[in-house]
């Protein structure tokens, strides 16, 4: 049976997306089987990121309203044969997606692959928390800054009450990602710290994804950034948080922070 | 000439729960009357300044009986506060108003009382047994409160092992304390209580309120912020004061 990860953060343009497209190519390419599934109903961007959109010919409502079979929907990466995209519609709106369908679609591919990401859509409504809904693990996407902070405080308290784990009384394991961090920006106080936003979230970190221009050109070519290329800064975070998740001990870097010579032997302790 | 309200102060409304007697009479009256007269003289005082209610729920008696009723109780000094269970049409004016919504005591409240009953004497080593009060309710969460929550407890207590997130929210009856970082509203002493009190190891507040005075964050001091902070009532005024 595969887990299930939700990518989530309640409010929007922080990098869920991104973030899911990212994590999905850096876990296909270390050979496990993974499906990305966008649950943003009428705003889709997931097959835009992964560069699947002239392929779409099935979507998420037609699996769930029976129009089509799930292997015909999932569209196969074509540069990482065991990378798949579930499509969200974007024709329908939010309502399209029912309790039942989701839990059936989830159910499916859980059997089918060793990852399901959900791509969840911005906000706290039911599309928020469908995709969250039947998740294993949560990754919780958030800006050093005190909105997002504060949009993913909401929502890990909803992780924690409007999941099927909340309400068979077991715990969600909720891990933060940390995108768009700038180290300088951070040091003169224009952004929050790391230790701050996670001194106010209280869950464990883990990866920070540095800001860089190589995210945005990665979308525009309509590739995840771990596969546009591979030795980029941010490629090389999503790398090492994808490893984590996997359940290995990989220490954590903050992109960018200037280390002494002892700093450089010990390297930093991973929070 | 009209009356130029010029006190914008509104007035503050509270809730307060009182223990109250209730009789409820078997017929025939007059041997029950009886039987209460005999208690009486065994618990001297017993009735007095005590709130009882009276109830009828059970009891097919007219109005007329009622008030008589009534002028039997008032003759024993048993002022009645109310009256349980009585149709509408069973009440006249001059009659104590209708209740409902009564709820029954805890065996422990109940054992207390009757142990008063017994005599003059022996009533004072009661009350001193009765001054030993259960222990107020508390609640504990181990876990941070998050934007968005709240957490409501006018039973008592709440302690949070945590921080309260900006956003969030404990409305509680008594104290509140909170180990981590207080971030959201804390409202203590909900129901009516003064000398509730908050505490917590870093005060970064949106709201604050103890028995429906409030401060926000705007007008707090400065030099609190940040600080572990217990802040009390005193004069319908918020003071506070650093923790070491």
């Amino acid at each position: 049976m595969g887990k299930v990860i939700v990518v989530t953060s309640g409010k929007g343009g922080v990098g869920k997306t991104t973030s899911s497209a990212a994590l999905g190519a850096a876990l296909a390419k270390r050979g496990d089987k993974v499906a990305v599934v966008d649950f943003d109903v009428g705003l889709r961007n997931l097959d835009l990121v992964m560069g699947a959109e002239r392929r779409v010919v099935y979507d998420i409502v037609n699996v769930i309203q029976g129009d089509a079979k799930l292997p015909q929907a999932l569209i196969r990466d074509k540069r990482v044969e065991t990378l798949f995209l579930l499509p969200a519609s974007q024709t329908r709106d939010k309502d399209a997606l029912t309790p039942e369908g989701v839990e059936a679609v989830i159910a499916e591919l859980k059997r089918y692959f060793d990852w399901v990401i959900c791509d969840s859509p911005a906000g706290i409504e039911s599309g928020a928390t469908l995709a969250m809904r039947h998740a294993d693990v949560a990754v919780v996407v958030t800006n050093p800054e005190v909105s997002s902070v504060r949009d993913s405080d909401r929502i890990i308290g909803l992780l924690d009450a409007k999941t099927l784990k909340a309400e068979r009384g077991e715990r969600m394991e909720k891990h933060l990602l940390l995108t768009r961090y700038d180290a300088n920006r951070a040091e003169r106080g224009d952004m929050l710290k790391v230790d701050d936003v996670l001194e106010i979230l209280s869950i464990p970190l883990l990866g920070i994804i540095p800001e860089s221009m190589d995210v945005l050109r990665a979308s525009n070519i309509g590739a995840p950034v771990t596969l546009a290329d591979a030795n980029s800064a941010p490629a090389m975070a999503y790398f090492d948080a994808a490893r984590r998740l996997a359940g290995e001990t990989v220490p954590i870097t903050i992109p960018g922070e200037k280390r002494g010579f002892f700093g450089k032997i010990f390297g930093r302790k991973a929070a | 000439m009209t009356k130029v309200l010029t006190d914008a102060r509104s007035i503050r409304i509270k809730g307060r729960s009182f223990l109250a007697v209730v009789f409820s009479p078997d017929m025939p009256l007059d041997d029950w009357l009886k039987r209460l007269d005999d208690l009486a003289s065994r618990s001297a005082g017993f009735f007095l300044n005590r709130p009882v209610v009276l109830d009828v729920s059970d009891l097919q008696i007219d109005r007329a009986e009622l008030k008589e009723l009534l002028a039997a109780f008032a003759e024993r000094n048993v002022s009645i506060m109310g009256i349980e269970g009585a149709r509408p049409s069973l009440l006249g004016p001059g009659m104590p108003p209708s209740l409902k919504g009564g709820r029954p005591v805890s065996e422990e409240a109940m054992a207390k009382e009757p142990a008063a009953e017994v005599s003059a004497t022996e009533m004072k080593s009661a009350v001193s047994v009765g001054e030993v009060r259960q222990a107020l309710p508390s609640m504990i969460i181990h876990e941070p409160i998050r934007s968005g929550q709240s957490v409501i407890f006018p039973e008592g207590d709440v302690t949070v092992i945590g921080s309260v997130a900006s956003g969030a929210e404990v409305i509680a009856g008594g104290s509140v304390h909170i180990y981590g970082a207080l971030r959201g509203r804390v409202m203590a002493g909900s129901v009516g209580n003064a000398s509730a009190r908050i505490f917590c190891r870093k005060l970064e507040a949106e709201l604050l309120a103890i028995d429906g005075i409030y401060q926000v964050a705007e007008n707090m001091a400065e030099s609190l912020r940040g600080q572990p902070v217990q802040l009390w009532l005193e004069n319908d005024m918020i003071m506070a004061e650093t923790l070491i």
